[in-house]
Formats: C-alpha cells, structure tokens, sequence
C-alpha cells in the first residue's frame, strides 16, 4: 500500500524537482497513512539521507553498473518491478524530461492510469482526484483515476519543497541485468544553462529587442536576478536565442515564482505558457500591449532604458 | 518502412478556453480545429521527410476520433502521407488512445510510430511511452533530430541539462519536438490529393476505463496590473522584494 517517489538525479546531483514530488509524497503519506519511499537510480554525489529533511524515510539506492547520462527504458522496467514488489499504490515523478520517459513506460506495465501535470494534493474523500493543467495553462482539470494502482507526474514549479529535519534510511539493491534497447552514442551538454522550467525566476525576451546584439543587457539583468533566460517564439525561430529558450504554447511552458518580460506583446500562444508564472512583470514599450492584462507589476517603457536602470538598482540593493 | 504517425485533433492555438455543463465539457462554440501542432510540425513532417528520401517508406496517419475529426485528418494528408485510419471513438484519456493505437501498431506492423511531444489541449506527454509500453517496442522520448540508415535510427533526446544521441533498431517509438522538422505549408496539388487518399475508419478495441475527467476549472483572473513609471525602477525593486516577496 505504499506510495513509491522516484528520485529525479541529473550530472550525479538531485534535482529540486526530486525535492517537490518528496514533499508532495510527503503530505499525501499525511492525509493516507500509506509509508512514503524513494527509489533512486546510479550514482548520487548527493547524500541520499539527506533526504529525510523533506520527509521521506526510506530510500532505495537501485545501483547500475553501467553509467548513463540520462534515464532509459530499463530504470522504467526497474521501477516497475519494484513497484510490483511493494506493492506499490501511488507513483510518483515530476513532470520532467525524466518523468515523461518514465511515467508513460511505467503506468503501461503496471496497468496504471496515469495524470501528468499535476498541480495539487488529490481530493481523497471519493477515490482518487487530481487536478492536472490543460490547455496548455489556460484551464485545470479534475480526473478520478479508477484503477488500483496509479501513477502521477507533478507539475515542476507547482508544489512547494517543505524541508525539515531527518534522514532518511538508505539500502542498496541491485538494478538488475536488464539493458535497454536504445545505445547511447554521445551527450552534450549545454554550456551553463540553467534548467528552465525549474528555475525560480526566469527573464525573457521578445522582437522588442530587435536583434541578437542586444541581449547583452538581458543577460545581464538575469544574472543579476539569478534568473534563467527564455525568449518569444519569433525569437527562436530567427535563430537570435536557442530553440531551447522558447517558451509559449507550442515551446516549453513554465511557472516560475517570477516572470520578467521584455519587449513581448503577449500573444496568446505565448501566455499559454508562462500563465502559470506565480508573478509577472511586463516591460513594454506599448501601453497597449496585451500582456498588460496578463501581468502583476508593468512599466511602459523603452527596453534599452529601462533594463539597464533595472539592472543598477538591482546591483544598488544587493550592495546596501 | 512503414511509419505511423499519431495525429490528434486540438483547438486552434488561440481558441477562447471555456467550459460548459457545468464545467464538464469544454465548450466547443466557435472553436477552429488544428492538427495539433507537435503532430503536425515535427512528427508528420520529419515522416514526410523519409518518405521523399526513400520512396519506399509508407507513411500512414492515424488518429483516435469521431467523424468531426475527418476535417483534421484530410489536413494532415494534404501535407503528405499514403493513407490515414481513424478509430472511431472520442478519445477521452491517454490509456484509452495508446490502447487503441497499440492495437493498430500491433496489427500493422510498423517500423516507426511517431507521435507529438504533447496535445496542446490534454497537454499529457504520455500517448507515446504508453504505446512503447504497451507493445513492447523501444520508446526515446523528446526527440529533436531522427537519421535513418536502413533499419538504424540515429536519435537526439533532450536530456536534463543537454542532450543525447543515441541509435537504435527499428520498430520503434518516437515523439518529435521542436528541431525534429521545419513545419510546412501545404500546397494547392496537396490539398487535391488528400480529398481522394483513402481514410480507413475502424471500431475501438475494448479496453477498461482507467481515469474520467470530472470537471475543469478556469485559473483565477489576475487582479490587474500595478504600472510603475519608467524612472522608478528602484520602486519595482522594493515592491518585488517586500510586496511580491519573489527577490
Ligand atoms: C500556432 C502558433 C503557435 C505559437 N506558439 C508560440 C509560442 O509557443 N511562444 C511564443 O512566444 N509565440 C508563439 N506564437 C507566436 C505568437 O503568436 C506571437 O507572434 C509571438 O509571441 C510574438 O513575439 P514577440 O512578442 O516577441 O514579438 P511582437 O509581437 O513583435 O512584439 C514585440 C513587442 O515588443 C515591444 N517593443 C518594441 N520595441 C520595444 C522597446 N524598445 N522597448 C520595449 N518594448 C518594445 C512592442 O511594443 C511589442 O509589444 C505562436 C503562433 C502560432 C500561430
């Protein structure tokens, strides 16, 4: 009857969306009774103890003798077998590039439903609802998930980290012999970026800054802000900032705790994904300009004014 | 090759999200359908893509639907695409699709099932892991580039930080994003074509009912903006770090 959280792990580190599906597991072994355990994969500089502070107890270390650089088909198979062990009630991943590999392979042989996106604790009085994000941010949904066994991904950026006290016991088993089928040929990584949807604040930038010699500026302001970098669609597309920046409907949607726009218009395909964003600032120089409506704290204003000013007063309050 | 393409009917990118029947149904009224355009841009196109390389490879286009789909489906062959099958049924959760396409994929023996990174109105990510599960076949999910040489794909993923190439043998599923193709347009002689390619509607599988939609809910509206003037940065610094709380 337990509920299984799996231990998002990137370049031997874990990853704050490992400490949101734990806090959510946490709360959610709360309101059920049900013990909370973690089962993490390869190798963790981290300290996997440590991870009691966010209220898991238990942790299963599943050590792989083969090294990889990102989740495969095999750690699903793992992790459904291991499910299947405790029996397993409630699965839990975060809605991240691992959860999406992850999630999908496990509820298949597991015979789960499954809800990705979710963005709250379940309603638990009348078996068992979640509500999800639909339409790409714009609506939520509740699903019932019918089947004795469920497994679920949590929204990044959507379920606050509790963090406390304890640690956590840790036993190591083996992984298993299972290969998976996909041979890894090289991995890049992409110099000093940090991951979009799990940063905390996130500055962005639309055609408003007229070309890519401009950019100077925005990065200095994220670097300041200790933000992560995004950008409008028609930005992407003509090659000033990478295809990785682009957020928005048909890019990559995030809810960061602040938003910081500049020189974007607002469209509706771009709102639909940053809308989730707990705090938006619109920096435009259009009063007009339909994110306005969309957003907390604006200033009609000329980007190349305003964002170095910003940036000064920024620096001006770090230094006080 | 034969490669199946998953395509799935969604609401225009800049349709009005409303509910209806008390929050139970989303309202349809005036809505414009679009293929979605994950299935659209990257993973019918790329398709398209290794059928002209190679004028061997068969592509077909399927989709979960009822007839009001039909609209969606000739769109789609107009791009390009041999022939399509619809499964006539509302596709009402990602267990319920990956049942029926796993059926077809079964059925049809195909070398290569694409589908979109994600639908733009479910927004699940979950059709084509579910699909690989389910007919045991290879899943990499997230892909921004496929290189075919005969029966081996090269592959780039996304992985957390970067990315990752990777090769594998066919059958296989895969879902396209954004790098994987450049969306098109299609033409006049496209168009024509697609009204007489053949559209093969066949009746769901029986599967069990494993999650149902209860109700939606609209996020709450924003309380309208706070403007600062242009030479008061310093007051959106305070109101940032002692209102919002968010520096
Ligand atoms: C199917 C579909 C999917 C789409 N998906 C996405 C998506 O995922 N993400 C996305 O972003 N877009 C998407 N779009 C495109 C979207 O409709 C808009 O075209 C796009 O978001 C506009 O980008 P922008 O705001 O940077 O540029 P513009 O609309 O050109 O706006 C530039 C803004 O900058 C302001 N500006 C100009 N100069 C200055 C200055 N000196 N200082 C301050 N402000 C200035 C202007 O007032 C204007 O508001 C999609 C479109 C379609 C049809």
């Amino acid at each position: 009857m337990s509920i299984l959280v799996y231990i998002d792990i990137a370049n031997g580190k874990i990853k704050k969306a490992a400490h949101e599906v734990i806090s959510y597991g946490a709360d959610l072994s709360a309101a059920t009774g049900d013990p909370l355990i973690g089962v993490a994969i390869g190798s963790c500089q981290d300290k996997l103890e440590e991870l009691g502070s966010y209220g898991l107890t238990e942790v299963i270390h599943l050590g792989k003798e083969i090294e990889q650089n990102a989740p495969t088909e095999a750690d699903a198979w793992a992790i459904s077998a291991l499910a299947s062990e405790m029996k397993a009630k409630t699965l839990l991943f975060s809605h991240s590039l691992s959860g999406k590999l992850l999630a999908p392979l496990t509820a298949a042989s597991l015979k789960a439903g499954i809800v990705t996106g979710v963005v709250s604790q379940p309603e638990l009085n009348n078996g068992f609802s979640v509500k999800k994000s639909v339409f790409s941010g714009k609506a939520f949904a509740k699903i019932a998930i019918k089947t004795d066994v469920r497994v679920l991904t949590i929204n990044p950026n959507s379920y606050p980290v509790k963090q406390g006290s304890g640690n956590a016991t840790v036993s190591t088993k083996a992984y298993g012999t299972a290969q998976s089928r996909i041979r890894t040929i090289k991995a890049e990584k992409t110099s000093g970026a940090m991951s979009l949807t799990e940063a905390e604040i996130v500055v962005s930038a639309g055609r408003g800054l007229k070309g890519p010699e401009n950019w100077g500026m925005v990065e200095e302001l994220a670097g300041e802000l200790n933000a992560a970098l995004a950008c409008s669609r028609p930005v992407a597309d003509a090659h000033w900032r990478p295809h990785h920046e682009h957020v928005g409907q048909t890019g990559i949607a995030i809810a960061p705790n602040l938003y910081v726009a500049i020189g974007i218009s607002g469209a509706i395909q771009h709102l639909a994904g940053v809308n989730r964003s707990k705090v938006i600032v619109v920096i435009n120089k259009d009063p007009e300009a339909p994110f306005f409506k969309a957003a907390d704290y604006g200033i009609v204003g000329d980007a190349f004014e305003v964002i170095p000013q910003l940036t000064a007063a920024l620096k001006k309050v770090k230094a006080s | 090759m034969k490669i199946l393409v998953c395509i799935s009917k969604t609401p225009d990118t800049t349709a009005k999200i409303a509910f209806t029947d008390n929050n139970t149904k989303f309202d349809t009224t005036g809505v414009q359908w679009i293929v979605n355009p994950w299935d659209e841009w990257f993973a019918l196109v790329r398709a398209i893509e290794l059928k002209e390389a190679d004028p061997t490879v068969t592509v077909h286009l399927l989709t979960v639907g009822e007839a009001d789909a039909d609209p969606i489906i000739r769109k789609a062959l107009a791009l390009g695409g041999d022939e399509a099958i619809r499964i006539n049924a509302s596709p009402t959760e990602s267990q319920f699709v990956a049942h029926q396409i796993a059926a077809i994929v079964k059925d049809g023996n195909y070398d290569l099932v694409l589908t979109g990174k994600e639908t733009i109105d479910h927004n699940g990510s979950s059709v084509g892991g579910l699909v690989a599960g389910e007919t045991a076949l290879p899943f990499i999910s997230l892909a921004t580039k496929l290189v075919r040489q005969g029966s081996t794909l090269t592959i780039t993923r996304e992985i957390e930080g970067g990315q990752e190439s990777c090769e594998v043998e066919i059958p296989v599923v895969v879902s396209a994003q954004k790098g994987m193709a450049e969306a098109r347009i299609p033409n006049m002689r496209g168009i024509m074509a697609a009204r007489t390619k053949p559209l093969k509607v066949v009746e769901p599988v029986d599967t069990t009912e494993y999650t149902a939609t209860l109700q939606f809910e609209l996020p709450a509206p924003k309380s309208g903006v706070k403007l600062i003037a242009p030479d008061q940065v310093q007051e959106l610094v305070r109101l940032l770090h002692e209102e919002a709380k968010v520096i």
